[in-house]
């Protein structure tokens, strides 16, 4: 399935903060335990949401102001850790359509990526002037703007960067590179023969 | 000018530039286990594709595998689910599954090698971050997510962009007590977990070179934890030897032959790369985690770090982990009281690793408050550990001798950290509440140090406690 042109995304933000979040932090461990993908939304963050019996921590995800956000925001080497996919999976499950950082780990990058989750990366001092804003008023208005390698956020406009291929991926509807490496088929062929892996 | 191993490695397995700009790698070896690959077949199924070289992907089960009890069905329904899934999935497919009791089930990064499946020269990978183990017989090993499976197992083949690469130079001699697990936390340490972004670590250097292929799995393991995409070693006569011979290796004249195209792949003498570090490996000294990330270490000769001496995000990410750990700033690693002490994981759960341990825990005990176990990375290292009687040393000294499977590592089985006990690891990760507690403490250490711990049920220089000179 190459999927559709993502070119803006817009929607509520909401900050979570913290530095080299790791992905046992994003999904923790005993949520692997799955065969799909399906049911993980509601295991984003967990052991941050809620405690040992299950009871809110009233974590800033669970902020009835922030329900339904689109765009999460943290900071430096976000989704480090193993490369479980199940981490953007939860991400994109739980409603989140791109994810803003200050750097982020290579492999949760490249996950994200495929999954259609443009990771995009922002200064220190933008990341908490919108923190500022969302906290002023959490319904404002975010444009994530692929094309543009901006941020709205209410009147402010921040210079963001993204990886460039993930980017030119976004924007060329071909994020998910299955079936482009489903049409060299024979090139493929050719190279096992010539390594002796035929 | 010369090519490094990544470059000779790349170049021969890249079937083409694809539009974005990526390339596609054909990938030599592919490495899957229950947890990030059953997903990938439904997703196969979803589009109606097939599995292109089944003959090119080998599966085990290891993160969810009881080490208590093996038994069919397992405890846990969802665990049994996940093998059932894996094992139906694989056997549709034609791919080998390495099941337990089959003598070759176990960490896939332990299996690998052992079996002789990793080659120099080889693209591997696995929906697994340690893949980079693998790098330590000079392959490109990558650590994949599983839709990235689906596409190795619909293709055979991944979009990749090139890394730079950055040789890490350990020369010299490593001091008494000191192991390869010190090595790649010291470097992790001086690097940065972040510092290896877009990178792939070259570990090179007399250090290095001097290290058993086991030894050098433990580095290579770790690159991942730098942040590194992977890492690797240059093949050499120390690679050959512990090929020969393996189950999956070519054999007689082919051998031979494997080895002379084996040996073309190491780095050139003139090679480049994009950043050279030099390390010596006399400044190495036992090393201990004191936080929640890797690179968050000390030599067990230290204090925990100060926050109020260093400014802006250090400061915080120090706070943080010292509140998560109950650790205050200034204060010696050396003494603190230990729960657990877990011996095992892809990173030092082989053979030599309790062979090592054994030698020094013989005629000592595991203290009194201390849940001590070990626990074998395969069948294979089990089997072989065994016939050396290494189980009985280690259930002499107090440990329990456990089934092979990831255990401790993480917390997908029922070994797990309870409330903020504090576990004395030979694992990788001390990630908050990554042995299966939320507040579970880990403090990373090699074999041997995990082994000093548990004697002395807190933690210990292990050149003391064992008369290492
Ligand atoms: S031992 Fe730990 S790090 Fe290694 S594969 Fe298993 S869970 Fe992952």
């Amino acid at each position: 399935m190459t999927g559709m042109k993502i070119e803006k995304i817009s929607g509520k933000g909401v900050y979570v903060a913290g530095n080299d979040i790791d992905t046992d932090r994003i999904i923790p461990a005993r949520f692997l335990k799955c065969v799909t993908f399906d049911e993980l939304g509601p295991a984003l963050f967990y052991d941050e949401r809620f405690d040992t019996d299950d009871n809110s921590k009233h974590h800033v995800l669970d902020k009835s102001e922030h329900r339904g956000a689109q765009v999460l925001i943290s900071d430096a080497n976000f989704g480090c850790g193993s490369s479980r996919e199940h981490a953007p999976q939860a991400i994109q499950k739980f409603g989140f359509k791109a994810v803003i950082a200050e750097s982020f780990a290579e492999i949760f990058h490249g996950n994200c990526t495929t999954l259609g989750i443009p990771c995009v990366m922002m200064e220190k001092a933008d990341r908490e002037l919108i923190a500022e804003i969302i906290a002023s008023d959490a319904d404002t208005d975010m444009i994530v703007d692929i094309e543009g390698l901006k941020v709205i956020c209410g009147n402010h406009v921040f210079n963001v960067k993204m990886k460039d291929s993930a980017r030119e991926a976004f924007l060329a509807a071909s994020y998910d590179p299955l079936d482009t490496l489903l049409v060299a088929r024979s090139a493929v062929e050719e190279t096992a023969k010539r390594l002796g892996y035929a | 000018m010369g090519k490094n191993l990544y470059q000779k490695v790349w170049d021969d397995h890249v079937v083409g530039q694809l539009e974005s700009g990526q390339y596609q790698l054909f990938i030599a070896l592919h490495l899957i286990h229950e947890v990030t690959s059953p997903q990938a077949f439904g997703m196969l199924k979803d589009k109606g594709l097939g599995v292109a070289y089944p003959k090119r992907t080998f599966a085990t089960v290891d993160h969810i595998i009881p080490t208590t009890d093996q038994s069919r069905p397992l405890g846990d329904d969802m665990a049994e689910k996940m093998i059932q899934v894996l094992s139906d999935a694989t056997q549709e497919a034609g791919i080998e599954f390495f099941a337990p009791r089959s003598g070759s089930q176990g960490i896939v990064h332990v299996v690998g090698p052992e079996l002789g499946l990793t080659q120099p020269g080889m693209t591997i990978c696995c929906g697994d971050s340690h893949t980079s183990t693998h790098g330590a017989f000079g392959c490109i090993a990558l650590g994949i997510g599983t839709s990235q499976v689906r596409d190795v197992l619909a293709s055979q083949t991944l979009a990749m962009d090139p890394l730079k690469v950055r040789r890490i130079r350990v020369e010299g001699t490593l001091s008494t007590g000191v192991t390869a697990k010190d090595v790649t936390l010291h470097i992790i340490r001086m690097l940065g977990v972040n510092g290896g972004v877009g990178y792939a670590y070259e570990y090179a250097g007399s250090a290095i070179e001097n290290m058993s292929m086991e030894e050098r799995m433990t580095v290579c393991n770790m690159s991942i934890e730098g942040g590194a995409r992977c890492g690797y070693i240059n093949p050499d006569q120390t690679t050959f030897d512990f090929l020969k011979g393996k189950e999956r290796t070519p054999q007689g004249a082919e051998f031979d032959s494997a080895v002379e195209r084996w040996k073309s792949y190491a780095s050139d003498a003139d090679a480049s790369y994009d950043d050279e570090v030099v390390i010596q490996a006399a400044e190495i000294k036992p090393t201990v985690t004191w936080g929640i990330t890797p690179a968050q270490s000390i030599s067990i000769e230290e204090l925990t770090p100060d926050p109020e001496a260093v400014e802006g995000l250090d400061k915080d990410l120090i706070n943080d982990a010292l509140s998560y750990m109950k650790f205050s700033a200034n204060e010696p690693i050396k003494g603190t009281k230990i729960d657990v002490a877990f011996i095992g994981s892809c990173t030092n759960g082989r053979l030599s690793d309790f062979e090592a341990v054994a030698k020094l825990i013989e005629g000592k005990h595991v203290a009194a408050n201390v849940k001590a176990i070990a626990v074998p990375g395969s069948e294979k290292v089990d089997v072989a550990a065994r016939a050396l009687g290494l189980h009985k040393t280690f259930e002499a000294a107090g440990f329990e001798w456990r089934l092979p499977g990831c255990s401790m590592c993480l917390a997908m089985n029922p070994d797990k950290l309870v409330g903020d006990e504090i576990c004395a690891s030979s694992s990788n990760r001390n990630f908050v509440g990554r042995q299966g507690s939320p507040t579970g403490r880990t403090l990373l250490m090699s074999p041997m140090m995990v082994a000093a711990a548990a004697i002395e049920g807190q933690v210990a220089d292990a050149r003391e406690v064992f008369g290492l000179e």
